[in-house]
């Protein structure tokens, strides 16, 4: 950060007084600088990679060269031999390489002569021609991408000073003169290790510092390069953090802004990691990188002049500062010649190649471009979204452009296999920016020779697939069997056009759309037949999260947007919303850069460097103090309640979990217990045992005295302890008549009143169904019925419930239900309660505290609940770009306007889901941009808003749109609309629209490719971004809450549709399509970055994936199935299960015995890597092929048929005779 | 000219449809209101629901005096929209008191397009049965 270069905005008389101040803390970053490298980069850097390797095995290789090699390997034998559709695709790679080489035989020729000319002329233009120059780099840098907006607009005026940042510092020297003030902060920002010679003369010192700082990372190695630059970002920040007013969220060591921004930085970032060790990456990742990052750009603004500078390399020659960096590059032969063919590549690339998706979209992209001109084999992966992914279908990807990698020669390899990128870069830099020729001279020479002539041979083979090489691949789903990537796929790739290339975007696990190009009119959409939603998770737990306290909070006057990375800026002194376009003042304070301490550049505000932020918000934002954290529980305790025993574990948790509840020294905490009467626990001042009161009218319940009822936990812990000792054994006793009732209606109406001044949280405990006073209920589910193929009573049966969660929602009261049900408790009615006023449901069948690992679930979800972040009276607003607006939303809230949810509750493990509508033409925009804001008081009373912001490119044709689907999102939100669908229609047509949208994809996809009809041949083509679609579908039609034909109780049913509309994407998909590992060889998957863990592939769910001699593994999310086949070895039984025989592992057993067994060992580690990213851990069942409880199993092998259910390939068949 | 029970319905079916003129206008004017953001859909739907039957037997009222002085030809123009109000009805939400509009549904974009369009199509029909009525009241008036 500090470093930042130069900026249109160092030109401001404060800043250069600033910068003395700010001189020595910048120095020392410098210093980091230098020395981070290796060490220091891979804080972030390497926790990205884990993520990303987690993910995707294609990654492995790169880092961890040995065991990543051989999951790849593993990975495309399989693949290569399983699916000949793709074999094409191999070819697509090597199609880059090609297209650049026609372009380059004019280039060298050019480059070699002229070579020495722009140099020269260089440094002899006055002010005014260089101003030329900058003008070519700011194109240069715009494309580079940076959140240059604010350059780009200011170049215009200013020419000179305004050159992006990076490279236009070279430049600044001669223009000096003119404009001293902007040079001084240059030299200390950019150069921040010699403060005191910037400051003597401008251009003699500027070119000596510079060199020295160009050459430093230079020398110290290629590799660190990239590092320094991710690494400053983080190191300033942190730093800066603690001693500026930036405020660090509840995680204090999170401040550091890692998590969100990370997210859309890390793309670019893992293509830059896997070039890391060889030298050519150097570049690369300066020009990708540091763009968004002020700091880096001294580093990256060389590299990117190094293209055309680099001939003339001398200082004397060139500017001072250009030049210097160049020859140092070029010395080292092998690393300086690639490394700026790849920068200059990216930058090229996108402009001379129009067709692909790549260039159009180009953000993240700039990277991955770069990647593809580098290594043949990389630029598949990229394109298709991480190559480890491609194996099943896509065979062919790996063979040929892998095989560089694989052979297994890090560095020198990497030259050659990147033949092609001196030519590429050249062609590129030609045209742009004349100066740069010169480069070309050595590249050729060395690489060219090398490597160019095995891949010229493939050439004519690569001109066949190039027209999909931009991503338009097909598969055909007939002929492709095993279609699931082993491992889990990244969503696909964001790329925006240049100007963001580099903004960070929402992570996608907080933000996700259904197309990752938007389509830029509705009839396209519609040709498509894809749904256009979002998927959100706004309050998900982050362990980096950047919180940020300020006096005012910038937001468009216009249309209350705020700040975010994708905004213009006009000036330094103006902003153009990207919203509605509106183009708005900066306040004075936003010039200044809590981080570094500096006036200036406003882009280095966290604001924009973060697609994801909090802010804590100033008094303006509360229409009343915020409210003390405020807890009621509302215990059923008629019969059916005490046979099922819950009361025990509830209180028991409860008890336990007194001192973590989120809150501070105003909580209040209230209990309720209900039968056919309302009794209240009163723990008023002068009573030293909790005082129970009854109000046996339940018709008109009123509150005998409200302020004893609610307590502060702080001064009546102990009072509340021994009430919750006291509770189970008070209604353990044998039931009184009044037990035989339940008047849930009239205890949630007592609840409201009790809780209606202050807001906060009910939680209900309800096992059977309410039957007496308002809101009782009859029973209406026929036992009969439920395998019947349309289901009855999926509504509910009167809005009492509804009506008293509207009036929760206006109250800021939220209610959840945890239902423990032994019978039919119309769940489709009580659910009505949470999802009306922002609740969540959650439902254990048939409970029994007596089963204990129900009871250990019930604790398990019951601690998760208690102890979560919650935020109180919170609104969400979720506002799209003019011309987009939201249809439908779906979650738990209250939607009070177009745009507003109510939540008076939000819990992190809350997602929700809107559908969007196009609404006017958007093919004038260069993107679209969602924001969603979450306002809303945290636990300890501090109002606070979370900011999400998306932004996606547009797509003017119907491939595009196809191809960029995101399959998963578009699965998670037909989950919710089909579930719309079966309240509103039926269960019949919701399960006919499931069905008929993988038949219109496709369809869409036939016409948009001009393939035959379906039904005329043997092959069903699906886009490579749909080729799961169809399967997720099937398994979303096997889902509990859609199935038919299966005995399916309605309230298990109902229970799996509340989840559906409000789990996030990723449990979902793990509850729709079950992640299945097979555990018996888990030493042949081990993945040893930290520390080892295995890491097995995943396998299609289909019996014909289970060997006899095997043991399984299903995740279901909330639970996990561990089958074990009969055949399986008497090693592994003992070693893992210690049985010496399968007859002895216990069936249906709860848990996995812990042994000080390797085999043991590993299991639980992989049991509990599993259990990382949810909420609580899940169940964890046994089940033996022999055991009465195998179909649990078996029906979760979706691929498979069941009765009156399709398997997966006559699925395919009944869709292919369908498409038209 | 004299005064006979059809022109009496006419009459009376005059001043009715000025008054579903006026709730159309409100209807229109409500849904616009919550599609911009001005008022909060619970208070709307409280505000339009006690208007929904009031509405729907005022329009019945007239239809049945038009029954009665044997007017065939105006009732069989106000036969679909009373088939329409019925099958409203019919499908309305679950909901325990009188009316049509949920506020948990109604900010559906599907559901507020339909209930706009809606309010604008019986806006143009009562507008046009307006001067239907008023010639049929002529007409009875001068046969008489």
């Amino acid at each position: 950060m500090s470093n930042i270069p130069p900026t249109p905005y160092n030109n401001i008389p404060v800043t250069s007084q600033m910068n003395p101040n700010s001189a020595p803390t910048m120095s020392t970053q410098n210093q980091h600088y230098g020395h981070v490298p290796p060490s220091q980069l891979p804080p972030g850097y390497s926790s990205l990679k884990q993520d990303r390797n987690s993910n995707s095995p294609a990654h492995l290789p790169m880092s961890t060269p040995q065991s990543g090699v051989l999951h790849n390997m593993n990975n495309y034998n399989q693949s290569a031999s399983n699916s000949p559709a793709f074999n094409q695709s191999v070819v697509m790679p090597q199609t880059l390489g090609l297209q650049s080489s026609p372009m380059r035989p004019p280039v060298k020729p050019a480059t070699t002569g002229q070579n020495f000319n722009p140099l020269p002329t260089f440094p002899s233009n006055g002010p005014v021609t260089t101003s030329n120059a900058n003008l070519n780099y700011s194109q240069q840098q715009k494309q580079i991408n940076e959140n240059a907006p604010p350059l780009i607009p200011s170049s215009q005026y200013q020419p000179l000073i305004n050159g992006p940042p990076g490279p236009p510092q070279p430049l600044m020297p001669p223009t000096s003169s003119q404009y001293p003030v902007s040079s001084s902060a240059f030299s200390q920002s950019s150069i921040g290790v010699r403060p005191p010679n910037a400051n003597a003369t401008f251009a003699g010192t500027l070119s000596g510092p510079f060199h020295q700082v160009s050459q430093a990372p230079i020398n110290v190695s290629a590799a660190s390069q990239p590092g320094l630059i991710t690494s400053q970002p983080n190191i300033p920040f942190s730093g800066a953090s603690r001693n500026s007013p930036m405020i660090h969220g509840p995680i204090t060591s999170g401040p550091v802004f890692n998590g969100p921004p990370l997210g859309p930085s890390i793309p670019s970032g893992l293509p830059q990691e896997l070039s890391r060790p060889i030298g050519i990456n150097g570049p690369n990742n300066n020009l990708v990188g540091p763009p968004p990052i002020s700091g880096p750009h001294s580093v990256s603004g060389p590299s990117s002049m190094s293209g055309p500078n680099s001939v003339s390399g001398h200082p004397p020659m060139s500017g001072p500062p250009t030049s210097g960096i160049m020859p140092p590059r070029s010395a080292v032969p092998k690393s300086g010649p690639p490394m700026i063919p790849p920068t200059s590549n990216a930058l090229m690339q996108n402009q001379t190649y129009p067709g692909p998706p790549r260039n159009g979209s180009g953000p993240g992209q700039s990277l991955p471009v770069a990647s593809n001109n580098l290594g043949g084999p990389q630029s598949l992966p990229v394109g298709f979204q991480g190559p480890p992914i491609n194996q099943p279908g896509i065979m062919t990807a790996p063979q040929g452009p892998p095989s560089g990698p694989l052979s297994g020669l890090p560095k020198s390899n990497m030259q050659n296999r990147y033949p092609q990128m001196p030519q590429g870069n050249f062609v590129n830099n030609q045209q742009p920016l004349t100066q740069q020729p010169m480069m070309n001279k050595q590249y050729p020479q060395q690489h060219s020779a090398q490597a160019l002539t095995q891949q010229m041979g493939q050439l004519s083979v690569t001109k066949q697939g190039f027209d999909q090489l931009w991503g338009h691949q097909m598969v055909d789903l007939m002929q492709c069997r095993h279609i699931l990537p082993e491992y889990p796929e990244d969503p696909p790739e964001i790329k925006l056009g240049h100007q963001f290339a580099d903004a960070p975007n929402c992570s996608p696990e907080i933000f996700r759309c259904t197309i990752n190009r938007i389509p830029e009119t509705n009839s396209l959409l519609q040709k498509s037949r894809l749904p256009l939603g979002i998927l959100i998770h706004p309050f998900k737990d982050l362990n980096h999260l950047p919180v940020i306290q300020c006096t005012t909070i910038v937001r468009c006057r216009a249309c209350r947007t705020y700040i975010n990375p994708f905004v213009y800026f006009v000036d330094s002194k103006r902003w153009k919303c990207n919203l509605c376009y509106r183009v708005n003042d900066l306040p004075e304070e936003f010039q200044y850069d809590p981080v570094s301490k500096s006036y200036g550049d406003p882009s280095r505000r966290p604001e924009i460097k973060s697609a994801t932020i909090e802010f804590i918000a100033p008094g303006e934002y509360m229409l009343r103090p915020p409210q003390p954290a405020v807890y009621l529980f509302l215990f059923d305790v008629s019969q059916i309640a005490r046979e099922s025993g819950y009361l025990q574990v509830v209180c028991d948790t409860l008890k336990n979990s007194l001192d973590q509840l989120p809150g501070d020294a105003r909580t209040q905490i209230g209990f309720i217990c209900y039968d056919a009467h309302v009794h209240y626990y009163l723990m008023s001042d002068g009573l030293t045992r909790p005082k129970e009161m009854t109000v046996i009218d339940i018709d008109d319940v009123f509150l005998p005295s409200p302020e004893s009822l609610l307590v502060n936990l702080g001064e009546r812990r102990e009072l509340v302890r021994e009430l919750l000792g006291a509770l189970p054994v008070r209604y353990a006793a044998p039931p009184a008549p009044a037990a035989s009732a339940s008047a849930l209606g009239a205890a949630l109406q007592a609840a409201y009143k009790l809780m209606a001044p202050t807001g906060g949280r009910i939680t209900v405990f309800q096992t059977c169904l309410p039957n007496v006073g308002p809101g009782a209920l009859q029973p209406r589910e026929d036992p009969n019925a439920r395998s019947s193929k349309d289901v009855a009573h999926l509504n509910p049966a009167t809005d009492f419930y509804k009506r008293i969660a509207l009036e929760c929602s206006g109250a800021q009261v939220a209610v959840d239900l945890f239902l423990l049900n032994s019978q039919y408790c119309d769940l489709a009615t009580l659910s009505g309660m949470s999802k009306f006023s922002a609740g969540s449901v959650y439902h254990i069948p048939l409970f029994k505290a007596a089963r204990t690992h129900q009871a250990a679930q019930l604790q398990r979800m019951l601690n998760r609940y208690l102890t979560r972040k919650i935020g109180f009276e919170a609104v969400m607003r979720v506002r799209c770009t003019r011309g987009i607006t939201i249809h439908t939303f779906h979650g738990n809230f209250f939607v009070r306007s177009t745009d507003l949810l109510s939540l008076p509750n939000v819990s992190p493990d809350a997602g929700f889901g809107m559908q969007l509508t196009i609404e006017e033409s958007l093919s004038d925009l260069q993107q679209v941009c969602f924001q969603a804001a979450l306002l809303y008081t945290s636990s300890k009373g501090e109002r606070r808003i979370r900011v999400h912001t998306l932004a996606l490119p547009i797509a003017n044709t119907l491939t595009d749109v196809l191809h960029a689907a995101d399959q998963q999102c578009i699965v998670g939100l037909l989950a919710k609309m089909a579930v719309d669908r079966c309240v509103s229609a039926s269960m019949s047509e919701a399960r006919e629209a499931l069905t008929n949208v993988a038949v219109d994809v496709l369809s869409a996809h036939r016409l948009a490719q001009n393939l035959p009809a379906g039904a005329s041949t043997s092959s069903l083509h699906a886009p490579y971004a749909l080729r799961l679609l169809p399967l997720y579908l099937l398994a979303l039609l096997k889902r509990r809450a859609f199935r038919t034909g299966t005995s399916t109780r309605l309230d298990d049913r109902v229970a799996d549709m509340c989840d559906m509309k409000t789990w996030p994407l990723c449990h979902l998909m793990r509850a729709v399509y079950p992640d299945l590992y097979p555990i018996h060889e888990l030493h042949l998957h081990i993945r040893t970055e930290d520390e080892p863990y295995p890491d097995p592939p995943r396998l299609q769910l289909s019996a014909e994936r289970i060997s006899s001699s095997g043991a399984y593994l299903l995740d279901e999310g909330d639970t996990m199935l561990i089958y074990i086949c009969g055949g399986v070895s008497a090693a592994y039984l003992s070693d893992t299960w210690g049985a010496c025989a399968h007859s002895q592992v216990a069936d249906e057993a709860r848990a996995v015995p812990r042994l000080p067994t390797a085999g043991s060992t590993m299991l639980h580690a992989l049991l509990d890597r599993l259990n990382d990213d949810r909420p609580h851990a899940a169940n964890v069942l046994v089940i033996k092929d022999n055991s009465p409880l195998r179909t649990l199993f078996t029906e979760r092998l979706v691929e498979d048929r069941v009765e009156s259910a399709f398997a997966y390939y006559e699925f395919l068949q009944h869709v292919k005779s369908q498409v038209k | 000219m004299a005064f006979n029970f059809p022109a009496f319905s006419y009459i009376i079916a005059l001043i009715v449809d000025a008054f579903l003129i006026f709730f159309s206008i409100f209807h229109v004017i409500a849904f616009d209101e919550l599609k911009t953001d001005y008022k909060n859909p619970i208070d709307q739907c409280n505000s339009l629901n006690p208007l929904v039957l009031p509405e729907y037997l005022l329009h019945l009222f007239i239809n049945l005096l038009f029954l009665l002085s044997g007017e065939w030809i105006s009732l069989l123009i106000n036969i679909p929209l009373i088939l329409y109000h019925l099958h409203r009805y019919y499908t309305r939400p679950v909901m325990s008191g009188p009316g049509l509009y949920d506020p948990t549904s109604i900010m559906n974009a599907d559901v507020l397009t339909v209930c706009q369009r809606e309010g604008w199509i019986k806006l143009a029909f009562y507008l046009l049965s307006f001067f239907l009525y008023l010639y049929g009241m002529i007409v009875v008036l001068i046969a008489a």
